[in-house]
Formats: C-alpha cells, sequence, structure tokens
C-alpha cells in the first residue's frame, strides 16, 4: 500500500492509531522522513512534534533512509557476552556514524536489533539480510572494506 | 471525610487530591512537575508521603484522598526518599550554578538546599547537548533541563501551541523539537510561558545586555528607553517594595540614573494604538467588511495567526503593536523635532514579553532599512539591569517621563491588563460614534483573570459583541466557533499569556496566580484614581495628530503605525 493510502486508509481516526500508522509506513518507505511525520500529524490532528516525539521514543523507527548496506547487529544478551558492544564501537568508530545513522554518502547504515535468534553464532551481524557470525573487531574491519570494494566495482 | 494528616485529623473532600488538602492546611510539600489547576501527571515523585495505613509512599499531587488515610509528610523514609530524588536529578546535572541565570531562584537549588544535599552521592553521565541560540526570543539548554515537563505542557495546553515534546527514551530523554531543529524554524511563538514555569535555567530569553551597553557608552549614540504600561506595576516586588505597587515615577529616575538620554512611556503609544485602531473597527463595522475585527498588540498572537489561524489574517488589526509605534515615531516624529539623525538613535523597550524581541527584528518593523526599535529588555533583566548599576530605587524622587511622547491616559494604562485593550477601545469608540463621553468608562465585563470574556456594548444604535481571551488555547477555541458559523462577536480581544501583559513571559518568575491579580488591580488603582481616562484626550496625542499624522488612518499613518502580515510555513 502507498504512504498515501495509508494515510487515507487512517484519516481523522485519532492518536490511538499513531504507531500502526508509523510502523506502516515505515514498512513500506523504510524511513520516517520529515514530510512523512508532518503529514501524518495532520493525519490524525496531532501536532508534529507530539508524533516525532512518540516515534523517537521507539527503536523500530528510522528518521534516515536505510543505505545500500544495512548494517543490523544484535545486541541480545549471547552477542553481548561475547563482545557485540566493542564490534559496535568499532562499527560506529570505523563508519562515522551512529546507531540508527546512515552514512553521508548513503552506503552504510547502523540499526541495532535485540536477539535475532541465532545465538550459537553470536555475536551476529546481518547485512543486508545475510548473516555474518561470530564477528570481532578485526573480521569487521574486513567484511567492510570488502564491501567498499565490491561497491566500487 | 475525615483524614489524618501528621497524627492530626484534617477535613478532606471527595475528589480533591492529598496535595490540595495539604496546602489547605498550611503543610508545604515540594512539588516538580505539578502546575496548579492542571491535570496531575505524576511524573517526577518530588511530593511523596507516606501513607501509613498501606504503608506505601504516594505522590500527593496525583492521589486522591481516600477514606482513613494517615498521611505523614515528612516522616524519616519520605524526607529521605525525596532527598534521593533531589541526588538522582542532580548526578547528571552541570555544576555551573554560579555562571546560571536562574542562580538564587532555581527550584533545583532550593530543593538541595531543603534537603541538605551536601555531597555528590551519585555520579550520572553527563549529557552532552548542545545550546539552541536560535530564536530571537527564548535560549534552551537541554543540560539544564530536568525533565520535569511542565514547559511541554504550558506549550500546549495554555498555548496551544505544542512545538516542543519530550523526545528520545531513558537517559537520552530530553525535551526537544519536531526533528531537532532550532526553534526559530519551529512554531514557537516566543510567549515565554515556557520560561516562567521551567524550575531551573534551562529556558530563559535571548538577552542583549552586551548591545545595551555597548550603545550607552558610545557618545554619538542617542539612547532611548521606552517602557510598556505593566512595567511600573511589576518590578516593586523584585526590588524590596510592596508587590504591585506603581513606582512609574522612581522608574523613571532610575532609567535616567543608568544613562538613558530620552525616557518614554510605551503608555503614550498605547493611545496611539488605540485612534488607530477604534478608526479601524469603526470603519470595518459601519462597512461589514471582514468581521469579527481582531486586536494585533500581542505579537506572540500575531505568529500564531501567521502560523496556524491564517483564514483569519484579514481580520486582524493592522496596527502595530504600541512597542512598535513608539519605536517608529521615535525615530521619526521625535527624531524631526529634536534634530537628530534618526541613525544615531538606539531605541530599548523594557516589555513583559518574550515575543517583543521578536517582534523588534521582524523585517516588517524597519523604516528605511532602519528598524523601529533596536533591543528588547524584559522585565526580568530590567530589574537585574537597576542591580548591575548599583542603583537605589529606595532613595530616587519621582521624575516625569519625557515629552512629546511622554503623556498617557489611564486607557493606555490598562492595556497591561487582559481586556484593557477592548475596554480602552471601546471608550474611545464611543465617542467617536456618539459625540459623547460614556457616563461610567469601567467595562467590568472584560475585566479579570478568566481565560474567555464576553459581553454585548450598545453604542448609539450599534450593539456591539466583544469577547476577550487570554491564552492562546482559549483563542483557538473561540475562533473554532466563529469559523463554525457564529455571527454575534464583531471584537475580540487576544492576548497570549494569561491574564494579559502583567501575566506575560518576561515578567518577574513566580508560579503565584496572586501576583498577576496584584498587578491587574494595580493598573484598575491607576484608572479609578487618573483624571483622563481616554486615548483621545491625551495632550501628546492631539499634538502628533495636529503637528504630523493629521488624523488616524492617515497617509502617514500607514506608513509608520501599521503593518501587514504573511502565512509562514512551519511545521505544525
Ligand atoms: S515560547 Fe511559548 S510557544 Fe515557544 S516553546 Fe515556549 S511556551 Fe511554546
Ligand atoms: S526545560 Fe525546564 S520546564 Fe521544560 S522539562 Fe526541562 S526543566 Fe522542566
Ligand atoms: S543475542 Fe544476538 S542473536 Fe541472540
Ligand atoms: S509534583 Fe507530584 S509527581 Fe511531580
Amino acid at each position: 500500500m502507498k504512504t498515501e493510502e495509508i494515510l487515507s486508509k487512517y484519516k481523522n481516526t485519532g492518536r490511538d492509531n499513531l504507531i500502526p500508522v508509523l510502523q506502516e509506513i515505515q514498512e513500506n518507505e523504510g524511513w520516517l522522513s520529515e514530510k512523512i511525520i508532518s503529514d501524518v500529524g495532520k493525519c490524525l490532528n496531532i501536532p508534529a512534534g507530539k508524533v516525532y516525539g512518540v516515534a523517537t521514543f521507539y527503536n523500530q523507527f528510522r528518521f534516515q533512509p536505510k543505505g545500500k548496506y544495512h548494517i543490523q547487529i544484535c545486541r541480545g544478551t549471547a552477542c553481548h557476552v561475547l563482545g557485540s558492544s566493542s564490534v559496535l564501537q568499532e562499527l560506529e568508530k570505523s563508519l562515522k556514524i551512529k546507531a540508527d545513522e546512515t552514512s553521508r554518502d548513503g552506503l552504510f547504515s547502523i540499526e541495532v536489533v535485540a536477539c535475532i535468534g541465532a545465538c550459537g553464532l553470536a555475536p551476529v551481524i546481518c547485512i543486508n539480510g545475510e548473516f555474518h557470525a561470530k564477528v570481532t573487531v578485526d573480521s569487521l574491519k574486513k567484511i567492510i572494506s570488502d564491501l567498499k570494494t565490491q561497491n566500487l566495482n | 471525610m475525615i483524614i489524618d494528616i501528621n497524627n492530626k485529623k484534617v477535613e478532606a473532600n471527595k475528589g480533591e487530591t492529598v496535595l490540595e488538602v495539604l496546602n489547605r492546611n498550611g503543610i508545604k510539600v515540594p512539588t516538580l512537575c505539578h502546575i496548579k489547576n492542571m491535570f496531575p501527571t505524576g511524573a517526577c515523585r518530588m511530593c511523596l508521603v507516606e501513607n501509613t495505613k498501606t504503608n506505601k509512599l504516594i505522590t500527593s499531587c496525583s492521589s486522591p484522598v481516600e477514606e482513613g488515610m494517615d498521611i505523614l509528610t515528612h516522616s524519616p523514609r519520605v524526607t529521605e526518599a525525596r532527598k534521593t530524588i533531589v541526588e538522582l536529578l542532580l548526578s547528571n546535572h552541570p555544576d555551573d550554578c554560579l555562571y546560571c541565570v536562574r542562580n538564587g531562584n532555581c527550584e533545583l537549588q532550593n530543593l538541595s538546599e531543603e534537603l541538605c544535599v551536601h555531597e555528590r552521592r551519585i555520579n550520572g553521565k553527563k549529557n552532552k547537548l548542545p545550546i539552541d541560540r536560535s530564536s530571537s526570543s527564548i535560549m534552551r539548554d537541554p543540560e539544564k533541563c530536568i525533565l520535569c515537563g511542565r514547559c511541554v505542557r504550558v506549550c500546549e495546553e495554555v498555548m496551544g501551541v505544542a512545538c516542543i515534546d519530550f523526545t528520545k527514551r531513558g537517559s537520552n530523554s530530553t525535551v526537544s523539537t519536531v526533528f531537532d531543529k532550532g526553534l526559530n524554524v519551529s512554531s514557537c511563538v516566543n510567549c515565554g510561558q515556557c520560561i516562567m514555569v521551567c524550575p531551573t535555567g534551562a529556558l530563559t530569553e535571548k538577552n542583549h545586555f552586551s548591545e545595551i551597553e555597548e550603545a550607552l557608552k558610545n557618545p554619538n549614540k542617542k539612547v532611548v528607553v521606552q517602557y510598556a504600561p505593566a512595567i511600573s506595576v511589576s518590578i516593586a516586588e523584585e526590588l524590596g517594595m510592596e508587590a504591585g505597587k506603581d513606582i512609574n515615577g522612581i522608574m523613571n529616575a532610575a532609567l535616567r540614573k543608568i544613562g538613558f538620554d530620552f525616557v518614554f512611556d510605551t503608555t503614550f503609544a498605547a493611545d496611539l494604538t488605540i485612534m488607530e485602531e477604534s478608526a479601524e473597527l469603526i470603519d470595518r463595522i459601519s462597512t461589514n467588511k471582514a468581521l469579527p475585527f481582531i486586536t494585533s498588540c500581542c505579537p506572540a498572537w500575531i505568529k500564531y495567526a501567521e502560523e496556524f489561524a491564517t483564514d483569519f489574517l484579514p481580520n486582524i488589526s493592522t496596527c502595530k503593536s504600541p512597542q512598535q509605534m513608539m519605536g517608529a515615531v521615535v525615530k521619526s516624529y521625535f527624531a524631526e523635532k529634536e534634530n537628530i539623525n534618526p541613525d544615531d538613535i538606539y531605541s530599548v523597550s523594557i516589555m513583559p514579553c518574550t515575543a517583543k524581541k521578536f517582534e523588534g527584528q521582524r523585517k516588517e518593523m524597519t523604516n528605511k532599512g532602519n528598524s523601529d526599535v533596536d533591543a528588547v529588555l524584559t522585565t526580568r533583566e530590567f530589574v537585574k539591569f537597576i542591580k548591575l548599576f548599583g542603583i537605589n530605587m529606595h532613595t530616587l524622587k519621582s521624575e516625569i517621563a519625557d515629552s512629546p511622547l511622554g503623556s498617557r491616559t489611564s486607557a493606555g494604562k490598562i492595556f497591561g491588563a487582559s481586556g484593557g485593550v477592548a475596554e480602552a477601545a471601546l471608550r474611545t469608540a464611543y465617542f467617536k460614534i456618539t459625540g459623547k463621553e460614556l457616563v461610567e468608562f469601567q467595562i467590568d465585563a472584560v475585566r479579570g483573570l478568566e481565560g474567555r470574556k464576553e459581553t454585548q456594548i450598545k453604542i448609539g444604535d450599534l450593539n456591539i459583541g466583544v469577547a476577550v481571551v487570554n491564552g492562546l488555547a482559549n483563542a483557538k477555541l473561540l475562533l473554532d466557533e466563529i469559523s463554525a458559523g457564529r455571527k454575534d462577536i464583531h471584537f475580540i480581544e487576544i492576548m497570549a499569556c494569561p491574564g494579559g501583559c502583567v501575566g506575560g513571559g518576561g515578567q518577574p518568575i513566580n508560579m503565584d496566580e496572586n501576583a498577576i491579580i496584584t498587578r491587574m488591580k494595580s493598573l484598575y488603582q491607576i484608572d479609578d484614581n487618573e483624571n483622563i481616562k481616554v486615548s483621545h484626550k491625551n495632550p501628546d496625542v492631539i499634538t502628533i495628530y495636529d503637528k504630523f499624522l493629521k488624523e488616524p488612518l492617515s497617509e502617514k499613518s500607514h506608513e509608520l503605525l501599521h503593518t501587514h502580515y504573511q502565512a509562514r510555513k512551519v511545521v505544525l
């Protein structure tokens, strides 16, 4: 369903529907743009600031489009115990972006997720749906540089 | 019902909160997130008391009284819990109290002092967040924010603006604008009511001290100052005098001591506004054009209309606010008369308002590239200025304002209270329509603190429906009724701040409604005692029309005293 259709489906239905609308739109667009936040506000008669406040409360919403390579990093318990926090640190450092952001060139984006159900392979990252198991700081560096080369070719 | 408070039997009514019962019985319990007369949120836990009946700590602001309650307000358990809350609030708070605008007037400081917090037991990670200096009126320092939410509620519930809200979550929570942009590009109307309720220095006005001091030091500048009608009844309490006392004369003397070359009373310009506005009102009513006619003195209302009520822009009076009218005649009529180059005039105004700072720099408020008003001080800043210059108000003798823009009537003076503009305009309109003065000048139906006041006034054959609202959320309700087809209202006065300018966002910080009531009373007292109660009899106003403007709505008036409005594109 297109974003306009989602909005017209929910027109004037009130604030109870705020989260479902945001979810459906993000499902469709991959992220929530400023225009969408303000359109959702108009659609449900809620000030845009309130929509933004609610949306930023939840980790599930993104405010930048996903990068060409969307990296989901698991911060669940098993991954944490096996060092996912240093993997995340390295990821943020080498891509010069923070979790839930997208790099300026649009190549990479990071999303922190809770357990993705592959604890046996911890720590896990998932790039555009493809899992990488037992990631270390060093293996991560290689993964990133491979992606950069792949992008050039 | 009877409940026990600190081992004493106390009368309580069903539906009351525990806090209300405590306050009525003179027991003070600290609160933070709570705002009187608003629905409690119970967010900060500061107001905890112990109910020994259930052995629980409860938030007194949000708990209704219950039969058999046995409340302890200052048991060791309660005090310890409150102290921990303050310690937690301080754990990530900046330690720069000495440099803070609210030093000495901060609820967080007071609480930590009252609860004997003398060491840092909890060390939290400090948030690193930039100060938002983008707005011409309001500064936001999110690091000093303790997330009480009072600003968020006032902005939404009193102002109907809702440009700030909680964003993010947990230790990353902040109060921010939509997309975390500057307030200057948000729908903020600069009313400053958020500053009035902020317990800390997280919200303050944009300060122009150094520019003004520069101008005062510059021998080539003639520094002119004007002060709004509400100022003379709003500063006494801050300077160790009786609250609400009218100290106009002493204030004139103080301003000269500070070094201002010319001291004018904006009330003169309020009278001028009435001349122009009543002429417009009569014109609109007699031609039945763009009704209801709406006042334009409040710059927060004007920005609100440009964003939220664009359908009503044609209804709004084209009169500039008194501040801007005064600025415009100072740099034209007065400059000409005194033979001063307008470029050499530095024009300062003292206002109970933060939105006037924004208004002062609107591009519509210039004449040949020269701003009508160069810098605006709030009442709070003015008090600081008096202290900075070491002026002892108790030893000063009353002086009068300078002429030819110094005389005023009490019709202009009551501009400071909600309903005053409407009352003053109707007094003059009555005279212009009937050729006679009102027998009874006082229009009680438009006076007082209520959010909306309505009445019908008979002038000659005309029946004029008048509505007065304060608090922009109340304005919205009224305008919605009019959009829906209400036809009995012809004239509306809108002021953004509760109670009008006496409750303005630039006034001394004081959450007590009585401060506003006292100032209001003082203004009406002046009106009772004054001889000239109508703007059209102000001698300086008569002269400026004779010598310079010719008549209300003349070409010259239009050039200097009137303006226009434009819809603004901001995210709402
Ligand atoms: S100045 Fe008024 S409109 Fe702006 S944020 Fe504060 S309360 Fe809201
Ligand atoms: S800015 Fe002030 S009023 Fe607003 S939430 Fe923070 S501390 Fe409270
Ligand atoms: S904790 Fe990471 S996959 Fe389960
Ligand atoms: S004042 Fe009662 S919970 Fe904040």
